[in-house]
């Protein structure tokens, strides 16, 4: 097992070297040479001498890649211009938002999803099964930023149910220890933010899970109808097994494997819907700080956040890929 | 002993598979035919596609005048009338025409993005699976790294640096596109290479640039236009959702979808219909599509025939 994880772990190596010599171009390709998009247009000749000098911009391009290379080793991205403020230390500060927010719409898209897929395909071509199918297509196809102005129109403005923006009421008062609203919450014993975080938590949640939930139906469905087909569930069932035992201990855990993929797939989605939603919910994580970024063609930031949020995804990709193992134990051999 | 290899030659040869792969679409479309799914997602693409056409005849008024701005009040945005059958928009201009002038934007950004992103990638597949070894280790670990950034992100990024155009978003959505559609071909080439059809032609002493370009591509293009179908859903959004950010055109009397929708935002409460009509005519469009590309799927994979 550990030596298929560290496996895994070197195979990460090409890819994050890959990542930071297309971020490398990418900071080259900037209008206005990389100095003065890093630095904002008002910055003075001395300054950008000053950038062009630290960064190495005036070097061949190899030392400047083994240069950029350090940097972003480093984790140094340099100062938001906009902002005024190191530009690693924004991100850090802001992710948990991002994670509270991404962790609730998968929970949504999990718990709504897999039973939705399942129920579906015990149920083939009933009515249960047809919704099911037609929901899941609908749900790929609504774009998030509408989703999520529908939701906030009717459930906020007009039924008011439901904060508009935001992940907490201004009014109330909650120490952030770790940024997580809700950790933050139960450590100060306050349930009233406790609450208030989650109910800001619904509607981005929601609008933020429907197209990870419509996948993950779809996937369900399909690989739970494959496993029902399985001679070994045929043989449990004639052997007289009641069928919520086989369904938990046949069908559910055979039809796992695809599902958990996706899942780890659809974080990337989830990572770039967060631009998204955050946007449309004022949110103030690292979606609503790059599309901020992007108005104001704050480099920096972007650099920054798009590096953050591709590693985080290969992350993912590779817990996934260590879960798989754990789940079936034949992949390990491979 | 000649005369057998000659007649196996000619039964590979250009005409008996282009017999075939036109049966094999023949087929497709009869089966296509009878799918209620695919005749509707195949109706809603072809109504977008002539309101994209015939945008200037259909539109009732200019889409960039603001002829009705002195009937827009921060608490009130007129809506659907008789005049106007979708209302006015936050600076006075008719929405229909707007609406229908946006499918041209939509649908150009999308075609042209997935044209580039796809004939790219499969260019990239194609050298990938005809010719293995360090060509295709090479290319695979490039169709990694862009895999590693999610695609909206890529796009986001891409169209910073270019600026504010729709031919940057063009560029923005099809680099995403090059590594799916580079992966697809070369993994379909790889399955159709262990098909007995491949062994027959080699073994009759047919060279690989003709194995390759008239049996294997050929064969393996059914799932590439799956996926060209899907990916065309994916790309009307992703060019709204960039709009929707603000790196659509820069010249704000251009009528996009997904600016209409970041427009709406300050108006949600007030005249809600300025995100509504633009939003479900995304949402349809892109239905369009989706439904289509599934039925395709369907009736191209024989495993899933019912």
């Amino acid at each position: 097992m550990l030596k298929f994880i560290i496996r895994r772990l070197l195979l990460l190596i090409p890819i994050l070297l890959g990542l930071s010599f297309l971020l490398f171009f990418w900071v080259r390709a900037l209008p206005g040479g990389p100095a003065t998009a890093l630095l904002g247009e008002r910055a003075t000749p001395e300054r950008v001498a000053q950038v062009n000098a630290l960064y190495g911009f005036d070097k061949p391009v190899l030392e400047q890649y083994v240069k950029y290379l350090g940097r972003i080793a480093r984790l140094e991205f340099g100062q938001s211009i906009t902002l005024r403020k190191d530009v690693t230390d924004e991100l850090f500060r802001r992710f948990p938002a991002t994670i509270e927010l991404a962790v609730a719409a998968m929970t949504f898209a999990i718990c709504v999803g897999v039973p939705l897929g399942f129920a579906a395909a015990k149920r083939e071509r009933s009515w249960v099964d047809n919704t099911a199918v037609i929901a899941s297509l609908a749900g790929v196809s609504i774009p998030v930023f509408f989703l999520a102005q529908i939701l906030k129109w009717i459930f906020a403005l007009k039924l008011n149910w439901f904060p508009t923006i935001g992940r907490l009421q201004p009014t109330r008062e909650l120490e952030h220890v770790t940024n997580f609203n809700i950790i933050d919450s139960v450590i100060a014993m306050d349930m009233g933010a406790l609450g208030d975080t989650l109910k800001h938590l619904v509607l981005p949640g929601i609008a933020l899970g429907t197209i990870p939930l419509a996948i993950i139906a779809r996937i369900t469905r399909a690989s739970v109808l494959e496993v029902l087909n399985e001679d070994y569930v045929r043989t449990a069932r004639a052997k007289g097994m009641s069928r919520s035992v086989i369904d938990r201990r046949h069908v559910l855990r055979n039809a796992l494997l695809p599902i958990v993929t996706v899942v780890g797939l659809q974080t990337g989605l989830l990572l770039s819907g967060a631009v998204l939603t955050e946007t449309v919910f004022a949110w103030g994580g690292i979606g609503q700080l790059i599309s901020g970024a992007v108005l104001d063609k704050d480099y920096p930031i972007i650099q920054g956040g798009v590096l953050f949020l591709a590693v985080v995804f290969v992350l993912v990709n590779l817990t996934v890929d260590v879960l798989y193992a754990v789940i079936d134990p034949r992949i390990r051999v491979h | 002993m000649a005369t057998v290899q000659e007649h196996l030659q000619s039964l590979m040869g250009n005409r008996v598979v282009e017999t075939s792969g036109s049966s094999l679409t023949r087929e497709t479309w009869n089966r296509l035919r009878h799918n209620r799914i695919a005749l509707v997602g195949l109706g809603v693409i072809v109504f977008f596609v002539l309101i994209a056409i015939f945008a200037p005849w259909l539109a009732p008024h200019d889409p960039r005048a603001t002829t009705w701005f002195d009937q827009i009040r921060p608490s009130s945005v007129p809506g659907p009338s008789r005049e106007h059958l979708l209302g006015l928009d936050e600076s006075g201009r008719d929405m229909l025409s707007r609406i229908l002038y946006g499918a041209r934007a939509s649908l150009i950004i999308g075609i042209v993005s997935l044209g580039i992103g796809a004939s790219i990638g499969a260019a990239f597949g194609l050298l990938a699976g005809a010719f293995g070894g360090w060509v295709d280790s090479v290319i695979m670990r490039i169709t990694d790294v862009m895999l590693a950034v999610p695609g909206l992100l890529l796009a986001l990024s891409i169209a910073a640096v270019l600026g504010q155009s729709q031919v940057a978003v063009m560029v923005a959505v099809a680099v995403p596109n090059i590594p799916l559609f580079a992966r697809l071909l070369r993994s379909s080439m790889l399955a159709e290479r262990q098909k007995d059809y491949v062994n027959a032609a080699t073994s009759v002493g047919l060279g690989r640039r003709p194995l390759v370009m008239s049996h294997i591509v050929p064969n393996s293009l059914g799932p590439m236009i799956v996926q060209g179908t899907l990916a065309l859903a994916t790309a009307v959004i992703d060019a709204a959702a960039l709009s929707f950010l603000g790196l659509g055109s820069a010249d704000p009397g251009v009528p996009e979808w997904g600016r209409m929708l970041a427009n709406a935002q300050r108006y949600l409460n007030v005249a809600p219909h300025l995100s509504i009509i633009p939003g479900v005519v995304i949402f349809i469009t892109v239905l369009g599509f989706n439904l289509f590309g599934e039925a395709l799927r369907e009736a191209l994979d024989p495993k899933l025939r019912r």
